[in-house]
């Protein structure tokens, strides 16, 4: 089951809505089972104002690579350096050590169009 | 082992030159192993027994088209006469190695149907960015720098994108549907006065032919934009129809894939690319012209540039020649029959032993899609072990995890030269993995348990790469 305390989209990111409008992001453990062993992953820059579904990272795994798109519109306010020398962190633990980035949220709006675990979980179980 | 670690003599000593000047004379001795013939043969052949390669094995890697090499096409090209020539003997001492660079011109511009050939590419990727250079400098000097962007289908060769980007262009990615068509409301929602041009493979990776192509090249071409032609999949058309019909503007063939030269491993690739008449100054330097009745090198002013510093992968494109030839026209369209028979001889024989056919109401060019996603959420057992399994039974596992819009696939493509006999083992041997699988899962998630080598630690090899012995 995925969690419930986190919202998601479509393209498997969890999103965790703190406060100050920020959002901490990463990928859900589903996506990081489809996507195996992953060997290599390209953070966003500090800062980077983004828009919502700009490709921000990529992720490179044994399989695939695989680009990361911004769930929401926002400024990039921190990014999981760690990951860099150990990105099989996001394989491990995906929905804790593996965070990817934070994210300052601009459009408040957005976070209403994010899936509910339920849904999540439904839509994966399609696949 | 390497071949210097079987020395256990006295290093090899060659004999003194007397005038070379002492400048010139080396100072220690030579690397080479002072080791015997016998060794040296045996060495060798225990190698080459170790590889997987079409010579030995069924080799039915999607996309790839590992189609039998025949072996007339190499001892030709080995011939003195091609072998020992050098790109820069001069245009009257090399006539019939120019005349085979020009008629191989000839016959890619027949096959594709296009108006002008450039053979310089060394390889399809190679090609792929000569075209989009092509593009780029075809805008510039109509003024319309404004064109920045390269549409391409998710299910694209990952080389597509690469080439556009680096050539400079953005790469906007459109969606294909459930049915493995190009959607055409998301293709018409990307055009814009920015589109340059858009990649397409067709038939296209997921093995299926595009109904739509004619009205997508209309709307494309009504953008003002060009069309670009990644010919990897050109094992599956030849004589039947061909790019130019459908609309495209430019394309790159692999000779190493449809021309049956030597891939996998080291090549070389050849990937010459074809152009319709309004871009044939821009192709890269040289091409090949006749002129009477004579052969000579000559350079486009409007060139997009050199692309190697001589004309390209000679030896193979002279392989390519004679496999051409071999063929003819009528053989050439018999290839392409053949291998879209077998592929779909294969999806069905797959399809009635229980296997998840990707589309398999449609019938199937040169390449098919199974996915094993039913069978990992039964038994845990992946893609990636099935193909392990089957280097224990003596076959290179097909493509696998490619295209990634089917979960946990094989992309499978048998080529023309394989006989009904080798099909039907595939498809037996595929059954009794399936039923390993169920019964024993294990066998599988070790495998492949009867090589040299076993299960390799993928994860390591990517993260520590080590390209030296």
């Amino acid at each position: 089951m995925v969690p419930t305390d986190l919202l998601y989209n479509k393209s498997h990111e969890w999103i965790q809505i703190n406060d100050n409008d920020e959002a901490t992001i990463g990928i859900s453990h589903h996506a990081a089972e489809l996507l195996g062993d992953i060997v290599f992953i390209e953070l966003p820059s500090l800062d980077d104002e983004v828009k919502i579904e700009d490709d921000i990272a990529v992720i490179e795994s044994v399989k695939t690579a695989s680009d990361l798109y911004a769930p929401l519109s926002g400024k990039i306010i921190a990014v999981n350096q760690k990951l860099e020398d150990n990105p099989e962190t996001i394989n491990e633990d995906p929905y804790g050590e593996g965070w990817i980035m934070k994210i300052k949220i601009n459009n408040k709006d957005e976070v209403d169009d994010l899936l509910k675990s339920a849904e999540y979980q439904a839509s994966i179980e399609e696949d | 082992m390497l071949i210097n670690q079987y020395h256990q003599n006295q290093p090899i000593k060659y004999p003194k030159i007397k005038d070379l000047p002492r400048q010139y004379a080396r100072d220690g001795v030579i690397g080479l192993p002072n080791i015997s013939e016998p060794q040296v043969v045996r060495h060798y052949t225990r190698l080459s027994v170790k590889n997987f390669s079409i010579d030995g094995n069924f080799y039915p890697l999607g996309s790839c088209t590992m189609k039998y090499n025949p072996k007339v096409c190499h001892s030709l090209a080995s011939l003195p006469e091609f072998a020992d020539i050098h790109p820069q003997t001069p245009e009257n001492l090399s006539q019939g190695t120019l005349e085979i660079l020009y008629n191989l011109q000839e016959d890619l511009k027949q096959i594709t149907n296009m108006d002008a050939v450039s053979l310089a590419p060394a390889a399809g990727s190679q090609g792929e960015l000569a075209g989009c250079l092509i593009i780029k400098k075809y805008f510039a000097d109509k003024n319309e720098t404004i064109r920045t962007q390269i549409i391409i289908p998710d299910a694209a060769h990952g080389t597509n994108p690469a080439s556009a980007k680096m050539a400079g262009f953005d790469v906007i990615q459109i969606p294909t549907c459930e049915n493995g068509d190009l959607k055409l409301d998301d293709l018409k929602q990307a055009i814009s006065e920015k589109t340059a041009a858009i990649m397409l493979t067709n038939p296209s990776t997921l093995g299926l032919f595009e109904p739509n192509i004619i009205e997508i090249s209309k709307t494309i071409h009504a953008a003002g934009a060009l069309l670009y032609y990644d010919g990897a999949n050109l094992n599956a058309i030849m004589g039947k129809t061909n790019p130019a019909i459908m609309g495209f503007d430019i394309i790159h063939t692999n000779l190493h894939k449809t021309f049956a030269t030597p891939h996998g491993g080291g090549g070389p690739g050849a990937g010459p690319i074809a152009v319709c008449a309004k871009l044939k100054d821009y192709l890269p330097n040289p091409v090949i012209i006749k002129k009477d009745g004579e052969y000579h090198k000559a350079d486009n002013k409007n060139s997009i540039g050199k692309l190697t510093a001589n004309f390209g992968n000679v030896g193979v494109l002279i392989r390519a020649y004679i496999y051409i030839k071999l063929c003819g026209n009528e053989g050439l369209k018999r290839v392409s029959e053949i291998a879209v028979l077998n592929a779909n001889y294969l999806k069905t024989k797959l399809e009635q032993a229980g296997f998840d056919i990707f589309q398999p109401k449609k019938l199937c060019s040169h390449e098919f899609i199974i996915s094993f996603n039913k069978l990992k959420k039964e038994t845990g057992v992946t893609a990636f072990d099935i193909a392990k399994r089957l280097l224990d039974y003596n076959i290179h596992p097909p493509t696998v995890y490619f295209p990634s819009l089917v979960p946990e696939c094989f992309l499978i493509e048998p080529t023309e030269t394989e006989s009904k006999q080798e099909l039907d083992n595939f498809v037996e041997i595929m059954i009794k993995i399936n039923e390993e699988a169920q019964n024993n899962p294990d066998l599988l998630k070790n495998a492949p348990n009867n090589l040299k080598l076993k299960r390799l630690d993928e994860l390591k090899a990517a993260k520590e790469l080590n390209l030296r012995f």
